[in-house]
């Protein structure tokens, strides 16, 4: 088994849990299924600043999204939460996927600019489609397993741009109510994936820290169940 | 100017080296005591060797042609060599073979990531003595080598590799299916048995909803109990062979620093019946794993019984650095 070096816990293990929050889009409902699950959370709705709230016997980090499964990785967080885009992304991390918590549901799909063709001609007479993403790893297996080839062009800002100006013949993207995509004249092709947000664990919190993951896991099951 | 190292490989220092030292002296020390003579072999084998061992394996496993046109392989753990050494150069020696090492293995990691390409790893390979006297010789030798090197809250998960296979079979769900299932088992997505549809064969709710249960096990006896009242062959048979080495545990006075987990499972193709995690509270990731492999050596055309371990050295390290550190500073450790 190889693996990082860098990884450590720091902890004695005394405290109570610590869990990766994500920032952006999956903060608010996160917010609201942790208050559902009894958690004082206004620390965190008030302010904007800090990265670090206590609540009563779980403290949250906060975090871009895409940083949830290295904290969980290393055991710098026991829990996460974060989108299954993110997790498929990095699918190569070692961490337990336990719950789907069935909020932030976005679609991931394949787009090119509407009427155009430029992904059948690229594909008919170049051998390959040019594909903007900032999901290499999702575009790449996505295409390698319906049989195509693709030059994927991985860029970190608004993907919608690529096709407009030429950089690519369409592209790989999460999409929720699909209106920056048709604003920019884009039409959806494909459907690659549904993604909703999930609870991760870190393997050797689950394993040591039993009683308090598993009835983590009860409580927001049990939240998310309730109504909204 | 500075002359860079591949990523993933490192020097080592005086001090660091001094620490690693001693961490091995005190392994090969009492592997000593119990009668466990030390081998070593090549970095280097013929990749049909090594694909012999784990086809698996062999998929992050550094090939290369030497000039003769000979497909070699860096070994990618210590298990394999040892298992042909046994095979073949120990065929006359008394059974049980109790063999340790401390060696370097080597693995790819896909790019990019920050994975360790050379590690290092101690550990014994029993072989000749099957379940459950060697799988509780074993353990008990790894709990003792855990407090060798000062992990005295360090834990072993024990589980046990047959299960899921076992309970597929009973389902009849076999070919890519079973694979698929397996494979997220060793990666713990529940969510993916519970929820996906379609690619996993013709699993009902009711049987992902059994797996999923049956994978979430982890504690002392009772989950036992817990397992058989979900019932079914596999699940007994699996039960009745953790119970009989659980009890063999407890008679020795270590069973509380083993946890039963149902859900462990390891994504070496090779291990059979028992396997086993090291976890330390201080660190992460795991620090060691092994379990038995008693199908291993009949791939090399001795059929024995056979288990072993490995503690992963760098981790081992860590855990030992982080352990002194809390036992330095009590109480919560977190800046703000």
């Amino acid at each position: 088994m190889s693996g990082s070096v860098a990884a450590t816990h720091r902890r004695s293990g005394d405290e109570g849990l610590r869990m990766a929050v994500p920032r952006g889009a999956l903060f608010g409902p996160c917010l609201d299924l942790l208050e559902r699950a009894g958690f004082d959370v206004s620390p965190a709705r008030a302010e904007s600043r800090s990265l670090i709230f206590e609540l009563g016997e779980l403290t949250i980090i906060t975090m871009r999204p895409s940083d949830v499964p290295t904290y969980v990785e290393a055991g710098a967080a026991d829990l996460g939460i974060t989108g299954k885009d993110v997790i498929e992304e990095q699918s190569d991390r070692e961490v337990y996927e336990l719950v789907d918590l069935g909020f932030g549901r976005c679609r991931m799909v394949v787009a090119a600019l509407e009427g155009d063709d430029s992904l059948e001609r690229s594909a008919s007479r170049l051998g390959f489609m040019r594909i903007a993403t900032k999901y290499r790893l999702i575009a790449e297996r996505y295409f390698e397993s319906t049989g195509r080839q693709v030059e994927v062009i991985e860029v970190k800002g608004s993907v919608e741009l690529a096709p407009l100006v030429g950089l690519a013949d369409g592209i790989v993207d999460l999409v929720d109510t699909g209106r920056t995509m048709r604003e920019n004249g884009l039409a959806e092709r494909e459907q690659i994936m549904v993604c909703t947000a999930r609870l991760l664990a870190n393997r050797v919190a689950h394993k040591l820290r039993v009683d308090e993951v598993d009835s983590m896991i009860e409580r927001l099951r049990a939240a998310g169940d309730a109504p909204k | 100017m500075t002359h860079p190292i591949p990523q993933g490989t490192r020097d080592i220092l005086p001090e660091e080296m001094r620490e690693l030292r001693r961490i091995e002296a005190a392994l090969r020390e009492l592997f000593d005591a119990r009668g466990y003579g030390e081998v070593n072999t090549p970095a280097i084998e013929f990749a049909a060797v090594t694909d012999t061992g784990d086809p698996r394996l062999a998929e992050s496993a550094y090939r290369f042609f030497d000039p003769g046109g000979e497909l070699l392989a860096l070994r990618s753990d210590m298990t394999v060599p040892i298992a042909r050494v046994a095979a073949d150069r120990l065929a006359d020696a008394e059974l049980p073979l109790r063999l340790q090492y401390a060696g370097n293995a080597y693995r790819a990691p896909r790019p990019g990531r920050d994975r360790l390409r050379e590690f290092r790893q101690a550990g014994v390979e029993l072989i000749g003595a099957g379940a459950p006297e060697g799988t509780v010789e074993l353990l008990e030798l790894l709990v003792g080598a855990l407090d060798a090197v000062g992990l005295n809250r360090a834990v072993v998960g024990l589980g046990d590799a047959d299960l899921f296979r076992q309970l597929l079979d009973e389902l009849g769900v076999e070919g890519v299916a079973r694979d698929r299932i397996l494979d997220r088992l060793a990666a713990h997505d529940l969510v993916a048995i519970e929820a996906e549809a379609g690619d996993l064969g013709d699993l009902g709710e009711a049987e992902r909803g059994v797996i999923v249960e049956l994978s979430s096990l982890r504690g002392g006896a009772e989950v036992l109990d817990q397992a058989r009242k979900i019932g079914g062959g596999a699940v007994e048979r699996a039960t009745s062979r953790l119970a009989e080495t659980y009890r063999l545990l407890t008679d020795r006075g270590i069973s509380d620093r083993v946890q039963l987990d149902l859900g462990l499972l390891r994504d070496l193709g090779y291990y059979t019946g028992a396997i086993l995690e090291v976890y330390d509270p201080a660190v992460g990731q795991i620090i060691g794993g092994g379990g038995r492999y008693d199908s291993l050596m009949g791939r090399f055309g001795r059929e024995l019984p056979a288990a072993g371990f490995a503690l992963y050295l760098e981790r081992v390290h860590i855990a030992q650095t982080e352990e002194e550190r809390l036992a330095r500073e009590p109480g919560p450790v977190r800046s703000r």
